[in-house]
């Protein structure tokens, strides 16, 4: 295949590969504890991260990774804190990473908002050595924390008091599970960009769950899914010569839709073989044992 | 061991600054059980979740298995089942990855659960009779199913001490006897079991003392009341209060054909 033979295309394929997996990774715990935006808050901070790189002559990956980190923890210690006023609390740190993305890249030399967007709907050619290195070795801690902890952050995401009254570390786990879905942030940066990166750690999950029964499935599935549409996304961001973001996301809405017209007929069909007639709901809850 | 499971000396919680249990006095012993009743906003609720560490004390003492709550570590001897309308989350699960959750305290980190721990999950699957739904999601369950989903998440760690909080609102007259049956077999083994209740019903025979809350107050111990009035009439159809309360979504609520077969 000639698109092989760029290197460029070879990074962000294997880049695309990682965000597959580690997005929808997170992803499944945060919907699973209904945070589902929590991705998009830490995104907003990350930019600010990458326009302090840019002022500073850092590599912008490595302080939007720091910023994404404090916006997550920040993020989650707010949630904890109460309900009242958190969701107002959250909405000022979105738009004061966005404000401040925008201000700092200004009064920097390197950059122009032109690179900002680069950073906030992915970019193919950006993928640097150096930066997939780095994406290489977050993505995996990424994993390798979910793997070893995933029975405990089930436990959490699905019912923190539960797992509070169990005695399980619950503050250190929600931070762990922060500082993941941070790192996850700045690893698909690059990829799908930090205003879409969220779309990847939702809807693999949401899609997978119009046809599954278990969490284990879902999880699966979901980074199945997750890889399937950020390498096809890739594939067609070259072809088409647009933003990997903007097509990975639309792949990923496009199978979404798919599995939901599959999971009515395959609820259709199963209620079908059991009655033969058109469901009512009533009747199938008395069917039950 | 001490024979005290919960000891608990002028217990004070105070919640956004406001009172909700002022000196409370409860002592539950190895092998008893006990039932919190009292109306709604009395502290039961508040009273319990102190209990298994989710609200801390302002004032008081409270000891558990003998040891000082603050530096008790055992956890897994706690079952706790919360009050809830439903066990389901974001994302489907089913209903045994959401009963085994429930062993977690009791196993190693970064280890595997053994056999023992798979079979502590049957039992605890057997006993409130989902044995046959375990692969099912628990979101496909009428809302008494998943309760006793949570029942049995609490009975996976196989704990000492079941600590249940309303376990039978939204549970209908014929689901309440069987559950009635299921917190006998476990009493009659030894469990020690603290239950809040808005009435008793058919757990009323398996009580041994129930404590009545009022404004944050113990207001009465001893024999559990025997139900009277229009309540123990037969056919009285008990709308339990909790079902309307603002902060459960109607969504969540148990669909109306969540009844017997």
């Amino acid at each position: 295949m000639t698109i092989l033979s760029y290197d460029f295309m070879q990074r962000a394929l294997v880049a695309a590969l990682l965000v597959g997996l580690a997005a929808p990774a997170v992803g499944t715990f945060l919907v699973q504890r209904r945070l589902a935006l929590m991705g998009d808050g830490i995104g907003h901070v990350a930019l600010t991260g990458v326009a302090l790189g840019f002022l500073l002559g850092v590599a912008p990956l490595i302080t939007a990774m720091f910023a994404a980190v404090a916006g997550a923890v920040a993020i989650e210690l707010i949630r904890a804190r109460g309900r009242t006023g958190g969701d107002v609390a959250l909405a000022l740190l979105f738009y004061g990473g966005i404000a401040g993305g925008v201000l700092l890249i200004g009064l920097s030399s390197g950059g122009t908002s032109g690179t900002l967007l680069s950073y906030l709907f992915g970019s193919l050619t950006s993928v640097s050595p150096g930066d997939l290195t780095v994406i290489a070795v977050l993505a995996g801690a990424v994993l390798v924390l979910l793997a070893g902890f995933g029975r405990e952050m089930f436990a959490v995401c699905h019912d923190e008091e539960y797992a509070r009254a169990s005695g399980l570390p619950v503050r250190a786990l929600t931070l762990m599970l922060a500082a993941t879905a941070a790192l996850t942030v700045t690893v698909a940066m690059r990829v799908v960009g930090l205003l879409l990166v969220s779309a990847l750690m939702v809807v693999p999950v949401a899609t997978a769950q119009q046809l599954t029964r278990s969490f284990r499935t879902t999880l699966l599935a979901s980074l199945g899914l997750g890889v399937a549409v950020s390498v096809a996304g890739v594939l067609v961001a070259f072809q088409a010569d647009v933003a990997p973001g903007a097509s990975i996301v639309v792949l990923a809405l496009g199978g979404f839709a798919v599995a939901v017209g599959m999971g009515a007929l395959l609820r259709r069909r199963r209620s079908g073989d059991a009655s033969g007639l058109e469901e009512d709901p009533a009747l199938a809850a008395e069917r039950e044992p | 061991m001490n024979a005290r499971v919960i000891d608990l000396t002028r217990g004070e919680v105070v919640l956004d600054g406001r009172r909700i249990l002022r000196g409370v006095d409860l002592v539950v012993e190895a092998g008893e059980t006990v039932a919190l009743l009292g109306p709604n906003g009395s502290g039961k609720t508040t009273l319990v979740r102190a209990i298994v560490g989710l609200h801390k004390l302002s004032g008081g003492s409270l000891f558990l298995f003998g040891v000082p709550a603050g530096r008790f570590r055992d956890w897994w001897r706690i079952g706790y089942v919360p009050q809830r309308v439903t066990a389901a989350s974001g994302v489907p699960a089913t209903v045994r990855e959401v009963v085994r959750s429930g062993r977690l305290p009791r196993l190693r980190r970064f280890h595997r659960a053994g056999p023992a721990a798979e079979a502590a999950l049957a039992r605890a699957l057997d006993a409130v009779g989902l044995a046959e739904r375990a692969r099912d999601s628990v979101a496909d369950l009428s809302g008494g199913q998943q309760q006793r989903v949570l029942i049995a998440r609490a009975l996976a760690g196989e704990p000492d001490l079941l600590v249940l909080d309303e376990p039978l609102a939204g549970v209908d007259l014929d689901r309440q006897e069987s559950f009635a049956e299921i917190l006998g077999a476990l009493a009659a083994a030894g469990t020690t079991i603290l239950l809040v209740a808005h009435e008793l019903g058919p757990l009323e025979p398996l009580v041994d003392r129930a404590v009545t809350l009022s404004a944050g107050r113990v207001a009465a111990v001893g024999l559990p009341p025997p139900a009277s009035g229009h309540h123990a009439h037969p056919d009285h159809d008990h709308v339990h209060p909790h079902a309307d309360r603002a902060q459960v979504p109607p969504i969540l609520a148990p669909p109306p054909w969540a009844g017997p077969p």
